[in-house]
């Protein structure tokens, strides 16, 4: 089963290298990872999401917990929470293909974010399986190029992952 | 106060109350060595920065302390990567000092640079790349609170040329904040009583010790509970001497070259209890039939080490010293004369296969048998040397044939499996402990691997006796191709067959004597102890013999082989 996880890091140099290194070796599978900087200016947030059975999630969790920079580990996946993935999305239009790509795009409320006379960029934010969908759609347009993050996860619990217990 | 930052860090290892540093000096750590110079602090030179790891890893197994290592940067820091490796696999508490090139060279493939910390990261406990000079206080305060605390590991601290000549107000802070490292001392209440519970339906426990118990210092815990519950007890490699080999609840090893009364009463206990071990493969054998009949319980300081290897039933984590505290209170009320009576039965079924069957070898009188040369050190040594050991099969004949009774007296590289440990190992634990007699059992493949440090020794004339027992070929490497490669010897045997140990000694100014029949084994002995510097012995021992019983890779603990036929 796929994990979402919270990993709250100090703000180092390095520190994201060590964090996927030590999943690598440990040959757990990564199946995303996205990190940035939070409300605190020396605490950097990593989401990881990886596959595994219960034991692989409790190994992943306590070897990480191991590093000295991990500041605590959620797991997201059992709570309420929103996810999300950006997506820019390079797709073939044409003046005769364009007004079809602008339908689909309000469809899935993404954005256009470009255009030229050959192609458009569409930016989508959204659940990972939304962003499939949309990509599905663009195919029969022809996709030049695709860039996708890894999820960010946010608990829509109050409180904030830093001060749970 | 104003110094520079090479002084800071000799004055901060001077905080730490460091007495002996290992090392080998190059352009990086000039500045530190020129510090060095004016300190009290004791540094001894190895002749490679592997021996001076190796030997900052034997100090540290022989106390408990940090031992203190420093190399300079590119080479002298990659030369350190086995040693660090090692300790990091046997949770040895460590801290590493490598000189960088300068801040502004760095990352520019300048003379002797190396990305240290980026090599040492998967073999470390935790490392450091020292930019500001401001915070070398800090940080060599951490790395020592690091190493020691905890599951206890190796630290670097890597230092640029010029953090070194910069000139800093040095404060050696008091207070350690670091949010992601709190260690759990004292653990649950609960989960000590659930095993209490446990071990009340128990009918046939078995308690399994491992280094954590050494490293925690809860031997004499461990000895409580056995004298006064009677549970019988196994250990791995790296527990043994936690429990003297001759109590009698004592089975001795486990795994794959384990006594046959420890691998059956593995298979047929019903409640394991793991005390500081990590269920490593050589212990368990194949893991689907690791402990069929049992529940398994585990303690340690590490939370990862639980369901790593072994699913367990039970879990406390926590220090040994507060878990097994706690235990023995909970036990108190819980076992009662019932189940008392079981369990006596149970020691009583566990020693009687124990003395069924005994670990044994065909002694001769025409070749000299490895076993005999063991258990004849251990005779003359009284079961009371600090015995080191490099790897391969003297390493686990002395495991089997000398008789450890102390805590921290086999000191030797049992994770890492490191051949070239035992001598500059020694070294560590001779100045660490100058008072001991300490004994090195090495095979010929391992002494050549860092031969060097017989330099060290005689330098600093450490009384330490070296057996090397001599089969003039990588003995373990041949004993698996012996018996699982059709007998191909490939590359396994020293065909030069030339090299003369007594020689060898002797040109670095050392004592070599020889023994090359059975019957000058006693005497050879009996010569190397009298003499008070450092004295080599080779062996010239029958190269045929295997280490048995032996538990295949990946076969169940009651597959053990315990002859050999051809």
């Amino acid at each position: 089963m796929r994990h979402t996880l919270a990993v709250l890091v100090e703000n180092r140099p390095g520190v994201l290298v060590h964090v996927s290194g030590l999943i690598a070796r440990r040959a757990f599978n990564i199946e995303s990872i996205s990190a940035g900087h939070t409300e605190e200016p020396d605490m950097t947030r990593i989401t990881i999401v990886v596959d595994g059975d219960e034991r692989n999630i409790e190994q992943v969790v306590t070897q990480l917990s191991k590093l000295i920079d991990v500041i605590k580990i959620i797991d997201l996946t059992e709570e309420a929470s929103i996810e999300r993935e950006l997506a820019l999305i390079k797709v073939k239009a044409t003046p005769e293909t364009r007004s079809d790509i602008v339908d689909i795009v309000e469809i899935f409320r993404a954005k256009i974010v470009d255009i030229n006379r050959e192609t458009m960029v569409i930016e989508l934010t959204g659940e990972e399986r939304k962003i499939d969908a949309l990509c599905q759609v663009l195919q029969d347009h022809g996709i030049v190029e695709l860039v996708r993050t890894g999820k960010i996860a946010l608990s829509r619990n109050p409180g904030a992952a830093k001060n749970k217990e | 106060m104003k110094m520079t930052g090479a002084q800071a860090v000799v004055n901060s290892l001077q905080k730490e109350g460091v007495e002996v540093i290992f090392g080998y000096p190059g352009g990086g750590v000039l500045p530190l060595y020129d510090a060095l110079y004016d300190s009290p602090l004791r540094h001894v030179l190895t002749r490679h920065e592997q021996g001076a790891a190796h030997a900052a890893d034997g100090y540290a197994r022989a106390t408990g302390k940090v031992g203190v290592v420093i190399a300079t940067s590119g080479p002298g820091a990659t030369n350190l990567i086995t040693g660090i490796a090692t300790a990091n696999m046997d949770s040895v508490p460590m801290v590493c000092i490598t000189g960088q090139v300068g801040l502004s060279i760095i990352g520019k493939d300048s003379f002797q640079e190396a990305d240290i910390t980026g090599i040492t990261t998967p073999i470390t406990k935790h490392n450091y790349l020292v930019k500001n000079p401001k915070d070398l206080p800090r940080i060599l305060r951490e790395a020592f609170h690091i190493a020691q605390t905890g599951r206890p590991g190796p630290v670097v601290i890597d230092i640029p040329k010029d953090v070194f000549t910069a000139t800093i107000d040095y404060d050696y802070p008091e207070e350690i904040v670091l949010r992601g490292y709190k260690p759990l001392y004292e653990g649950k209440k609960k989960e000590i009583d659930e095993v209490a519970k446990a071990l009340q339906k128990a009918k046939k426990p078995l308690l399994f010790v491992g280094g954590g118990v050494i490293s925690s210092e809860a031997t004499d815990l461990v000895r409580t509970i056995v004298d006064q519950y009677k549970i019988p007890l196994i250990s791995s490699f790296m527990g043994l001497g936690a429990i003297e080999a001759k109590d009698p609840c004592n089975l001795g090893m486990v795994g794959m070259h384990g006594t046959v009364a420890a691998n059956m009463a593995v298979m047929d206990c019903d409640l394991l209890v793991g005390l500081g071990v990590r269920f490593d493969d050589r212990v368990t054998g194949l893991l689907a039939k690791f402990a069929p009949k049992a529940q398994i319980v585990h303690f340690d300081i590490d939370p990862a080490e639980v369901n790593k290897n072994v699913s367990t039933q039970y879990r406390v984590i926590g220090h040994l010293r507060w878990s097994l505290q706690s235990l023995l209170e909970s036990l108190e009320h819980k076992i009662d004369t019932k189940v008392q009576a079981d369990w006596t039965l149970w020691l009583q079924q566990v020693q009687k296969w124990h003395q069924e069957n005994p670990l044994t070898f065909k002694n001769s009188e025409k070749v000299i048998k490895p076993q005999y040369v063991l258990q004849e050190l251990d005779r003359q040594t009284k079961s009371n040397a600090i015995v080191v050991t490099d790897v391969g099969q003297h390493q686990m004949w002395t495991a089997q044939y000398y008789g450890f009774h102390r805590p921290r007296t086999l000191i030797s590289s049992g994770g890492l499996g490191t051949m070239g440990f035992g001598l500059p190992a020694a070294i560590g634990v001779q100045m660490a402990c100058p008072q001991e007699n300490v004994l090195l059992v090495t095979g010929d493949g391992s002494l050549l691997m860092n031969c060097q440090e017989i330099a060290t020794i005689v330098e600093h004339q450490l009384p330490i006796k070296v057996a090397i027992v001599n089969n003039h070929a990588l003995g373990m490497v041949r004993q698996w191709q012996r018996m699982f490669f059709q007998q191909r010897y490939s590359h396994s045997t020293f065909h030069n067959g030339g090299t003369d140990y007594v020689r060898l000694a002797e040109a670095f100014g050392a004592k070599g004597l020889r023994a090359t029949t059975p019957e000058e084994v006693p005497q050879v002995i009996a010569k190397a102890l009298e003499i008070e510097g450092p004295v080599f012995i080779d062996f010239q021992v029958c190269s045929e013999e295997n280490v048995l019983p032996m538990v295949p890779a990946g076969a169940s603990l009651d597959q053990m082989i315990e002859g050999v036929v051809d």
